[in-house]
Order: structure tokens, then sequence, then C-alpha cells
């Protein structure tokens, strides 16, 4: 790869010798349009080996049996879909994916107003507080977690017991593991609406709720009839695109549970990790991944849809 | 932000000031306590690292009051670590694929970005598109082909498999950033350079990457957190202690048995996430622009 973009650096010097020789304009354009290409070369040669290469590859994987020696078809795929512990999967990752991006939308969403209200007093020192879940790698805060609910030195259960409850095994039902999961998803993933919504929210020209209030518009009114539609876009855009990164999640789940309490809380990322690496099943692993496939395409589908659009607007 | 100060100095609409001014009052209140209440709960994690770190292992043991607070604060766990030969393993791997995923990334991105947003050629439209559709597919989908593929490079237990993948997540979305701000230089002035004789390596260099320096800081960013913070792939290609980087080095190697060294390995992930809280500290603005700018144009 280094030889690539070494290579493409000196083609477009080749072609610059100028504008100004108007000898042949079909020429120069031709080679500009070439030096243009040479300089995307990098680019489209990660994109196919690394990302559209891998992919083909992915389905061709999928259909191989356990040795990789014959061709099964869709057999896989069959077997994965007919095994309770594989269905089990699909309704965890759909469960957490819909409820974590839900529970941050609307988090989010909250920030952004209290951030909004406070008006650039004292905004870096605010935003950049509320930004640290966001910003530690997630594999080292999932960990930190995971010392936070360990069930022999838990210091929340500490802090319930002081204050008279019970003690809450965190990750030792399933139920109680699918929540917690979900809650270290979201305390990770909510400064992140927050900024989106508050840049949209600081996009609202502020003449909208004056007039608003002066026609003697409610708080609720403004929220629904002005705030919401005026943000409807990018609410739409950081949701899609959410759901694409926590339908795939993988660190979460991995640290905190490893799937567990009985398999109760694998999604599609960590069961391919098991079952493709740990397990050394190739094949089936693949084919654990690719069931992300249509739920992720449909998803960027809309994703892409609505930046078109947007973009189209824009221009 | 010059924007919204503004807009808070403007004075309250003429009638019914007094109230107004007082409900205004009121809900500057309320949005303090309710963000005080907000960053305590998102700061116990992080607060919880720091203070578990700088206990003994003794300390945690004995469970002895309060976890929250430390009795005999210590910075042992901090000194071992530094003088770990495994840890500083750990440092120096994800320092170096950390730095080369950057700088191939941006390269890439960069010199991408120009062709695509200035000067074109059949197909770069579709191109376009493709990129941002590939910033949607996320690492999980693809890391068992993958693990095939670099099977094949003779690439597993490498950290060049990292250098080699790293810039298939960084680069869709540092090349989208580049678009954004390379499209909003004005045409006039790359086509006066062109007239004065300018060459497009010129005008890369001298004008595009000076006027467009805080999305390269924003796009850095980017591709910094992506390459630091990772953990599918370390912990699916790299199997052995002298390969791995900070991440699955703390995750996997420093949680060995039954007898967790919870404070080294708290010491641990705090060290590790220094970098980026020192990166974001001082950046953080270039990069939330950078992330936002679709959301504020629309």
């Amino acid at each position: 790869m280094a030889d690539g973009s070494t290579m493409v650096v000196g083609a477009p010097a080749a072609t610059s010798p100028g504008p100004r020789q108007a000898g042949s304009m079909k020429q120069l354009a031709r080679r500009r349009s070439l030096a243009a290409l040479a300089l995307c070369s990098p680019l489209i040669l990660l994109i196919v080996c690394l990302k559209i290469y891998p992919t083909f590859y992915a389905v061709f994987l999928s259909m191989l049996d356990r040795k990789m020696n014959n061709f099964v078809g869709f057999d896989n795929f069959a077997f994965m879909i007919s095994r309770p512990s594989f269905q089990l999967v699909i309704f965890q990752s759909v469960l957490f994916a819909v409820t974590a991006v839900i529970l941050k939308a609307f988090l989010g969403f909250v920030l952004a107003h209290l951030m909004h209200n406070i008006r650039g007093r004292n905004e870096r020192v605010w935003r950049g507080l509320l930004l640290v879940p966001w910003v530690i790698p997630l594999s080292l805060s999932t960990l930190t977690w995971w010392w936070l609910f360990d069930p022999s030195y838990s210091a929340f259960n500490w802090t319930l017991n002081m204050l008279g409850f019970e003690d809450i095994a965190f990750l030792g039902t399933v139920w109680n593991a699918r929540l917690s999961v979900i809650a270290v998803n979201v305390w990770f993933g909510a400064p992140f609406f927050m900024i989106m919504y508050l840049a949209a929210l600081k996009s609202v020209p502020e003449q909208l709720y004056e007039a608003a209030s002066i026609d003697g518009a409610t708080a609720v009114q403004r929220l629904f009839f002005i705030t919401i539609p005026m943000m409807r876009n990018i609410i739409l855009i950081t949701v899609l695109y959410s759901l694409i990164v926590t339908f795939a999640d993988f660190d979460i789940v991995r640290i905190l549970t490893n799937g567990g309490p009985q398999d109760g809380t694998h999604l599609f990322a960590t069961y391919a990790f098991v079952v493709g690496i740990q397990s050394g099943n190739i094949p089936r692993g693949a084919t654990v991944s690719l069931f992300m496939f249509p739920i992720l395409a449909a998803l960027a589908f809309f994703v892409l849809r609505d930046v078109m659009k947007r973009n189209k607007e824009m221009a | 932000m010059s924007a919204s100060a503004t807009a808070g100095n403007m004075p309250a609409p003429k009638a019914k000031v007094g109230s107004m001014e007082k409900q205004r009052r009121m809900a500057l209140w309320a949005s303090y306590i309710a963000l005080t209440f907000f960053v305590i709960i998102f700061l116990i994690p992080p607060f919880y690292m720091i203070i578990t770190s700088l206990k003994t292992s003794a300390e945690i043991s004995a469970q002895a009051g309060n976890p929250w607070i430390v009795q005999n604060p210590t910075f042992d766990n901090y000194w071992e670590l530094m003088t770990n030969a495994a840890f500083q393993r750990y440092f120096i791997n994800s320092v170096w694929v950390t730095a080369v995923t950057v700088t191939l990334s941006m390269t890439i991105a960069i010199l991408a970005a120009f062709s695509l947003s200035r000067m074109g050629f059949k197909g770069s439209q579709v191109l376009s598109t493709g990129v941002f559709l590939t910033y949607l597919v996320p690492p999980s989908l693809l890391f068992i082909p993958l693990f095939q593929i670099l099977g094949w490079l003779g690439l597993i237990n490498s950290t060049w498999a990292l250098v080699l993948l790293f810039p298939t997540l960084a680069v869709p979305f540092c090349t989208w950033i580049m678009i954004g701000y390379f499209s909003s230089i004005p045409k006039e002035l790359d086509e006066a350079a062109l007239i004065d004789g300018a060459s497009y390596p010129q005008i890369l260099i001298q004008i595009f990457i000076p006027v467009a320096l805080p999305g390269i800081i924003a796009a850095t960013i980017f591709a910094f957190t992506v390459a630091w913070g990772a953990f599918l792939y370390p912990l699916a290609y790299l199997y052995s202690a002298d390969q791995a980087t900070l991440t699955v080095g703390i995750v996997r190697e420093l949680i060995k048995g039954d007898v967790f060294a919870w404070g080294m390995i708290m010491a641990a992930c705090a060290m590790a996430a220094a970098p980026p809280i020192i990166i974001y500290t001082f950046l953080m603005d270039y990069y939330i622009a950078g992330l936002t700018a679709g959301a504020t144009k629309g």
C-alpha cells in the first residue's frame, strides 16, 4: 500500500505542464481525469481489496462445510436459523440495538436541550465533561464497568447496601445482564447524540421561536412544531447510523458477559467470534456475521437516501 | 459558539419583561442542576477507575469501608506498570500502529478527497457514494473472511495486520470529512492559481491543505480514535502477548487466572485512556465541527 501512495504522488506532476498549452484541450482533459483517477487509486484499492472482496468471500465461506472442502449451499444458514441458541442471538441483537438507540436518542435530546439552555456559559467545560464516556476507548471503560458490577466487590452493591437495599446480581441473571449491557452502551453513546443534536439545535433560527412566543405558543408546542420538525433530518440520520453501529457492537458484550449467562446476551458479532475464531468453525462464523448484512444494508440504504437528499437541498 | 453567545445577550422581548426574565432564570438553574446530575452519573466509571488505580491489592481485597474513597493512596500501580516490560510493549505497539494508521489514512484520504472534490473523472460520483457506504460497514461484519485473508498473507499475529486493516475503518470517514472541507473552498481560488501556472500538487499543498487544516485535524483525530481504541481486530488476529496492543493487552493479558490485580488493571486503563483524553481536551472543537458539519447546515 505504501508503494501505491508514493506512486500516485508522483503521477499528477507529469500531467501538470499546464493549462496554457491550449493546443489540445481534449487531451488535457483526459490527462486531468487520469491524474484524478490516479489520486483515488489507493482509496479504490483499499475498498476493493479489503471491503468488497471480503464481502463476497464471506458469502463463499458461508457456503462451505466445516472442513472447508465441500460446497453445501445455504445449509449453514438453514442450520443456524433452526437452532434455538441462534434465535436467541437474533432476539437479543434486536432488543439490544433498538432499546439502546431509543434511550441514547432520548437522553441525547434531553442533554442537548440542557446544553442549549445554558447558552454557551462555560459550554466547553460542560460539553467536555459530558463527552468523557465517549472519549475513553470503549473496551477500557467496559472493563471498569465490569469491575463496578463485580459480584463480590461491586461498588454499586456497596452503595445499595448502605441505602438499605439488597444486592443486585448485575451480570448474574439473563435479564439483569441484558439491561446492564444496554446501560453501558447508552452511557457510551449518549454523548454522541448530544453533540449531533446540539449542533442541530443551534442551527434552528432564533426568530422562529420569537415569532412563536409572540403568537403565544407554549413550550410544548414550540418543541413539537418548531424544534422537532427542524431537527427531523439529523435525528433520523443519527438514529439510523447509531442503529448500524449498535447492532454490530462487539466490545461491551465480549468484555462484560462474553455472551453469558446461558448465552442470553450474545450479539451477532460476539457469537460470530465464538463460533468462527474461538471454535475455529470459519464457515459458520461467516454465516453468523452475514445474518447482519440484510439489516445493515437496509439501514444503510435509508441513511444514504437521507444524506443524498440533504446534499441536494444544500446544493 | 459566538452565535449562541450573542443570542444569549439579546434583550428579552419587551412584553412581560419581568416574568419572562424570571422564567428564564428558573430554566437556567434547572438546566444547571440537571446537567450536574448527568455529569456525575457519566463520570462514575472514570472516577472509580482512578480511585481503584490508587489502591493496593490489599486494600481492595480487605473490603473494609467505602469503596468510593482511597484510604492509602499510592502510585505503586502506575510505577509498576511503567517498569513492566510487557506493558511497555503494548504501549509501543499501540503507538506505532496508531501512528502508521493515521499517516496512511490521511494520505489516502487527502489525495482522494482532492481528486473527488476538484478534479473529477468518470465515475467519481459513484466513488463518493461508495466511500460513504463503506463507512457504514462495521468491523464485525467482515472480520472472519479477513481472518482467512490475513492467513494467506502470513499476517496473523502480527501488528502489520492492524496497519493494513485499520485504514479500512478510518479512510472512508476521513475522506468524507475532507471532501466536505475541500468543497467549501471557493473554486476561484484554485482557478486563479491554475491560471498563474500552479500545478495540482502545488495547489493541494499550498492552498488546500493550509485552508482545510481544521478538517485535517478533525479527520486525524478520527483516525487516531479508531486505531487507538480498536478491540475486535487485535483480539481476533493477535494471539501472543508481545504483539498485543493496549486494549487487548489490558483486557486479555492483565486478567489472568482468578486473582485479578484490579488496582493495576485500572491504572493500566487510566494510562491507556490518557492520550485520547489529552487530545480531545485540546482539539475537541475541531473534531466536533468536523463531525457535525452536516448537522449545522441543514
